[in-house]
């Protein structure tokens, strides 16, 4: 479904990344895990189309979308799930959720959103940036799923959750991939990612260092740790 | 009494002209990020074109109303298409020469023709004369101007709020990459925003007409006090724009009438209360800091 060819980014003089090619199928879950600097969040940005100055090829489909601006990846069926979460402060809950076109072919409705996340219905008049980080987390979450996006691009959506709610996004992106949703998942946090994911990547100073399975990640889950510095 | 009314009332007229003017910057620095310089000059051109068109087609005041902010916001929208918009990834020192440069092109544009002296406009028979409100009677023309903009505000406060084209708006100024990233084409919003915000600047020159000496220099003198405005308000700010022009309007008028024994402090009392609300609070009254990249 994603396939990226030979990308390099840089932020002035500063490369981050460097002959990036890997390769999502679709319906996986695959996550990008390395440390912080590592240029995941940058792998995210140059899918999505917000960064200029990138070399090499990204591919929707079989569809060279290198040159296509941001809102038409978006309208193909892309969904970002920034790492800042993406909450507008000028915006209610409700219009946050509903700012983004429809763009797949099961979006969910409000009602469902909305029945799905109770705290978020009870909120949907307050501006977004009001909420609490749990709540915004789940809001840039929902936000793609009620898009109907067919490829989510999530940058680190457990980050500073606590494990009650960490588990609550297990369970959507899992039933989002029984539903046929494909995943990029940026994610520290190993138990998760192999909770979710069907394969990991192991980004270093801006190349594909290792790709990885789950069994390896577990079986080598104190070697990663160590490595990633936490 | 009636003098403090008076002198609120006036202070209202004066603040009416300035939202109107830093609304349309507002949204135009929310959605392009330009600060747009030459707004005075399309606020002189709003209240030229009215003259113009009476004195040299007979075209009265109400249609004027209409056409010199439809036209002016066209004109707005042709100039953001050809050199505006290549601002965006220039450094803003680009921003200041090319929107002061067309402030001076059309100001000497318009000297060239008519000459630098100021020309009256007859207020429209329908509104000349004075409402009595029993203690005091203000001019019916100044009536007219408060409630016209006052209800102009509402409605662009409405659109803004309550519409899809609004929430798409606001989505666009505060966060414009975020918003493209969610399937939404931002750059076709950012012409329109542009002539809407000119064409503003025009309805208040058309409004000016009637009460101020119409010159080219009109909109010269007045942008000083609503670039002031707008940064007491908060840079980009919508609601905060017009707060502060209708609050600068009063504090000005009341700075007049009783501090008058005082010219420097009543002269520059905006700019004072300006520099204590940037110590304040740095981003302007309603202002929010901007977001690190």
């Amino acid at each position: 479904m994603l396939r990226i060819e030979n990308l390099s980014a840089s932020y002035g003089e500063a490369q981050v990344l460097r002959d990036v090619s890997l390769q999502v199928s679709a319906g996986e879950v695959v996550t990008l895990v390395g440390r912080n600097g590592a240029g995941k969040s940058t792998l995210l940005r140059c899918v999505m189309g917000l960064h200029p100055g990138q070399r090499g090829t990204v591919e929707l489909d079989g569809r060279d979308i290198t040159r296509l601006p941001a809102h038409k990846r978006a309208r193909l069926g892309l969904g970002w799930v920034p790492d800042d979460r993406g909450s507008y402060a000028t915006l209610t809950v409700t219009e946050n959720l509903t700012l983004p076109p429809t763009v797949g072919p099961d979006p969910w409705s409000l009602e469902r959103v909305y029945a799905a996340f109770p705290a978020l219905h009870t909120r949907r008049d307050s501006a977004a940036t009001m909420l609490s980080g749990g709540e915004q987390q789940m809001l840039a979450l929902a936000r793609v799923l009620r898009m109907g996006a067919r490829l989510l691009l999530c940058d680190e959506p457990t980050e500073g959750l606590s494990p009650l709610l960490v588990q609550q996004v297990g369970d959507l992106l899992r039933e989002a991939k029984r539903h046929g949703v494909t995943v990029l998942l940026v994610e520290q946090n190993l138990h998760f990612a192999t909770g979710v994911a069907d394969r990991h990547y192991l980004l270093a100073e801006g190349r594909v260092a290792e790709a990885m399975d789950n069994s390896e990640v577990r079986s080598r889950e104190r070697e990663l740790l160590a490595y990633l510095g936490i | 009494m009636s003098g403090f009314a008076q002198n609120t009332f006036n202070g209202l007229v004066s603040g009416a002209f300035y939202a109107l003017l830093a609304l349309g910057l507002a949204v135009i620095f929310g959605m392009l990020r330009v600060v747009n310089f030459a707004h005075g000059a399309f606020y002189m051109l709003g209240a030229f074109g009215a003259y113009v068109l009476l004195t040299e087609a007979g075209v009265p005041f109400w249609a004027a109303l209409v056409i010199m902010p439809v036209g002016l916001g066209l004109l707005g929208m042709a100039l953001e298409r050809a050199v505006i918009h290549r601002l965006t990834t220039l450094d803003p020192l680009y921003n200041f020469l090319l929107t002061f440069g067309l402030t001076l092109i059309l100001q000497d544009l318009v000297k060239l023709r008519y000459g630098v002296q100021s020309s009256p406009y007859e207020t429209p028979s329908l509104l000349s004369g004075s409402v009595d409100f029993g203690l005091f009677d203000f001019p019916t023309y100044r009536v007219f101007i408060l409630g016209f903009t006052v209800l102009l505000c509402v409605a662009v406060w409405w659109v803004l709020t309550r519409t899809r084209i609004g929430m798409v708006v606001r989505a666009s100024t505060e966060r414009p990459d975020l918003t493209r990233a969610f399937g939404i084409d931002v750059g076709r919003w950012v012409t329109p925003v542009f002539g809407f915000g000119i064409g503003l600047a025009g309805l208040a020159g058309v409004l000016a007409a009637p009460m101020r000496a119409v010159n080219p220099l009109m909109g010269a003198d007045l942008i000083i006090v609503v670039f002031a405005v707008v940064v007491i308000g908060g840079l980009g700010s919508i609601f905060g724009s017009v707060a502060a022009g209708f609050g600068i309007g009063l504090v000005q008028a009341w700075g007049e009438a009783y501090l008058s024994n005082f010219p420097l402090v009543s002269q520059t009392i905006v700019f004072v209360v300006m520099a204590g609300v940037l110590l304040w609070r740095p981003a302007g009254l309603f202002g929010r800091e901007e977001a690190p990249a």
